[in-house]
């Protein structure tokens, strides 16, 4: 499978900032990659020079087989960048007539477009008089445009309303299934989990985690919470057969390794009676992230 | 072609939104009507046709206003983009920095185009009114149209290159004054206070034409006056126009908005959004 986005030794720095540190990676036809990180780890910079918008420092950047930035590259790249603004004097409709005509499409389309991401009704007004989240769904409308191999977007879905966000992502699968590779960004860690196929974690400029979140997961090796609740009056006897558990209001939480999970809902199965209820939690995205950032970061 | 094109469009509509193709038409049809009615007086004694009077007057009055129209409408043309952030999105897009250049000179130029149609429009129809003969005037009005057309392009080119160096609105519009005055205003008194120092020496003989040629705005007001034989008309600068040969002071009106597209394009293609 030939790879839409290669990224290899990635550099980028700004006077004394280093925005970028040797980061590569690949992203293949279909796939949907998260790229996340803290404010200023770098995420914005990589995506402007996959555009082409800002210059490397060093490293290697190829888009659909061409340079960033080419004439090549720019017809099959569609960018939604982290604050889309557009001229307030014109409306979502004329903006978009304005977009399809750039790309060679016909201008005509604009109305389908702007319906698809729900902006139908208001298409005809100034984009000055919409909300921030409208606005938004114009920068989304305008990445639809024609049929583009890869979409860069970032944060897509600040500003978003929770049904839309679900929209969105309904709109990013059926694009993948397509056949476009997806390179999006976000703070929104739950929405991330479920609809993307890999995750990427950039800290202070340096790629510190890659993969699927079951490969995370493995990786990060975090412990594994289990909740015990005792019968009404069995406490003492379950904390005594659960050495080191930590008593709570409600019960007692046990933590253990991936690899003792198993042995251990077996000794507590083996309390039988004494035991109400239990609830294992596996690591959350969130515990993976803070796992990864801090390793390298503060 | 087609980009360039919808990119015209585009800004056309939005110059109508932020009512600069108002403004622009009522500024020159308001000040042609006001020299029309004041070049209205006899004019026998001067043996030319009340048209050609007022094509003189209005060549004085477009060579400021025209220039200051041009930079009015372009020094937001890239600082704009990039103070409202709509400029990194535009540029990932399949269009060359020059082809968003050319768009937005074919709709200002339209605007500017058809504020100065009806201002000479305006001030023709009052002296073909008042005068039929007045219609040997006609071929100087539309050479003064022409004209100005081109000495709006150089200025709006000017004024793109002065908004891609530099990058913020207030900026670009400080320039574009400074520059208006500089090239419209004091250029010319600079000139003078040179002749009148350097006493008919070389300067007056060689420094001076050539000091005209190179300033467009001084370049246009020389081709109208001279090619229009209505120099008696005219004073001060446009005294020097019988010394320079027409086609001098025509090249350089074609020449400039050239090197002026040529130098907001090298500027645009610097900018980093
Ligand atoms: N034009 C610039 N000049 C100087 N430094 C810059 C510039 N652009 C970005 N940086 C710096 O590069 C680093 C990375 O910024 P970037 O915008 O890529 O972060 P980000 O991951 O997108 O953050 P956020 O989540 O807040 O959007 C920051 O330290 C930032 O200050
Ligand atoms: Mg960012």
């Amino acid at each position: 499978m030939t790879s839409t986005l290669k990224i290899s030794a990635l550099t980028k720095r700004f006077a004394e900032v280093a925005a970028l540190t040797e980061v590569s990676l690949t992203v293949a036809a279909g796939e949907r990659v998260a790229l996340l990180g803290h404010n200023g780890a770098g995420k914005s910079t990589m995506m402007k020079i996959i555009l082409g918008l800002i210059p490397a420092t060093a490293g290697q950047v190829e888009v659909c087989g061409a340079a960033p930035g080419s004439a090549g590259a720019r017809r099959q790249v569609a960018y939604l960048p982290e604050n889309a603004a557009f001229h307030p004097a014109l409306t979502g409709l004329e903006q978009m007539r304005h977009y399809l005509s750039l790309r060679g499409e016909s201008p005509s389309k604009a109305m389908e477009l702007l319906e698809q991401v729900g902006l139908g009704p208001a298409a005809r007004r100034r984009i000055g008089t919409y909300s921030k989240g409208m606005r938004q769904r114009v920068g989304l409308a305008q990445t639809l445009i024609g049929t583009p191999r890869l979409l860069v977007l970032d944060e897509p879905t600040s500003g978003l309303d929770p049904v839309s966000r679900r929209d969105f992502y309904a709109l990013l699968d059926g694009l993948a299934a397509r056949g476009a590779s997806i390179l999006l960004s976000s703070h929104a860690l739950t929405e991330v989990e479920a609809r993307t196929d890999r995750i990427l974690i950039l800290s202070k400029g340096r790629m510190v985690a890659e993969g699927s979140l079951a490969d995370l997961r493995r990786r990060a090796d975090l412990p594994v919470m289990l909740h015990v609740t005792p019968r009404p009056g069995a406490g003492e006897a379950v904390a005594a057969a659960l050495p080191g558990a930590e008593p709570r209001a409600d019960g007692l939480v046990l933590s253990c390794g991936q690899g003792e999970k198993l042995a251990m809902l077996a000794r507590i199965a083996a309390l039988g009676d004494l035991v109400a209820d239990l609830d294992v939690a596996p690591p959350s995205l969130e515990d993976l992230y803070s796992h990864f950032s801090k390793r390298d970061g503060q | 072609m087609s980009r360039i094109l919808a990119t015209a469009g585009t800004e056309f509509r939005i110059a109508l939104r932020n009512r600069w193709v108002a403004i622009a038409m009522v500024l020159m049809a308001l000040f042609s009507l006001v020299l029309a009615a004041a070049g209205s007086a006899p004019t026998g004694g001067l043996g030319v046709d009340r048209l050609s009077v007022i094509v003189a007057s209005l060549t004085s009055l477009a060579v400021y206003l025209v220039p200051l129209l041009a930079l009015l409408m372009s020094f937001d043309a890239i600082a704009g983009e990039l103070e409202r952030g709509t400029l990194p999105l535009l540029l990932t897009y399949p269009v060359s920095r020059a082809e968003v250049l050319a768009g937005k000179l074919i709709a200002h130029l339209a605007v500017l185009a058809l504020a100065c149609a009806v201002g000479y429009g305006l001030a023709a129809a009052a002296a073909l009114w008042a005068d039929p003969a007045a219609s040997a005037g006609l071929p100087a009005m539309l050479r003064l149209l022409a004209t100005s057309v081109l000495l709006g392009a150089t200025f709006i080119g000017i004024g793109y290159a002065l908004s891609a160096l530099s990058r913020r609105p207030s900026g670009a519009a400080g320039l574009a004054v400074g520059l208006w005055l500089g090239l419209v205003v004091l250029y010319d008194l600079g000139l003078l206070a040179a002749i009148v120092a350097d006493n008919g020496g070389w300067f007056t003989v060689h420094g001076f034409p050539a000091a005209l040629l190179a300033n467009p705005a001084d370049a246009f007001r020389l081709y109208n006056l001279s090619a229009s034989e209505a120099t008696a008309a005219a004073a001060g600068v446009g005294g020097a126009a019988a010394t320079v040969p027409v086609w001098q002071s025509l090249t350089s009106i074609l020449l400039w908005p050239v090197l002026a597209l040529a130098l907001a394009i090298a500027a645009f293609r610097k900018v980093i959004p």
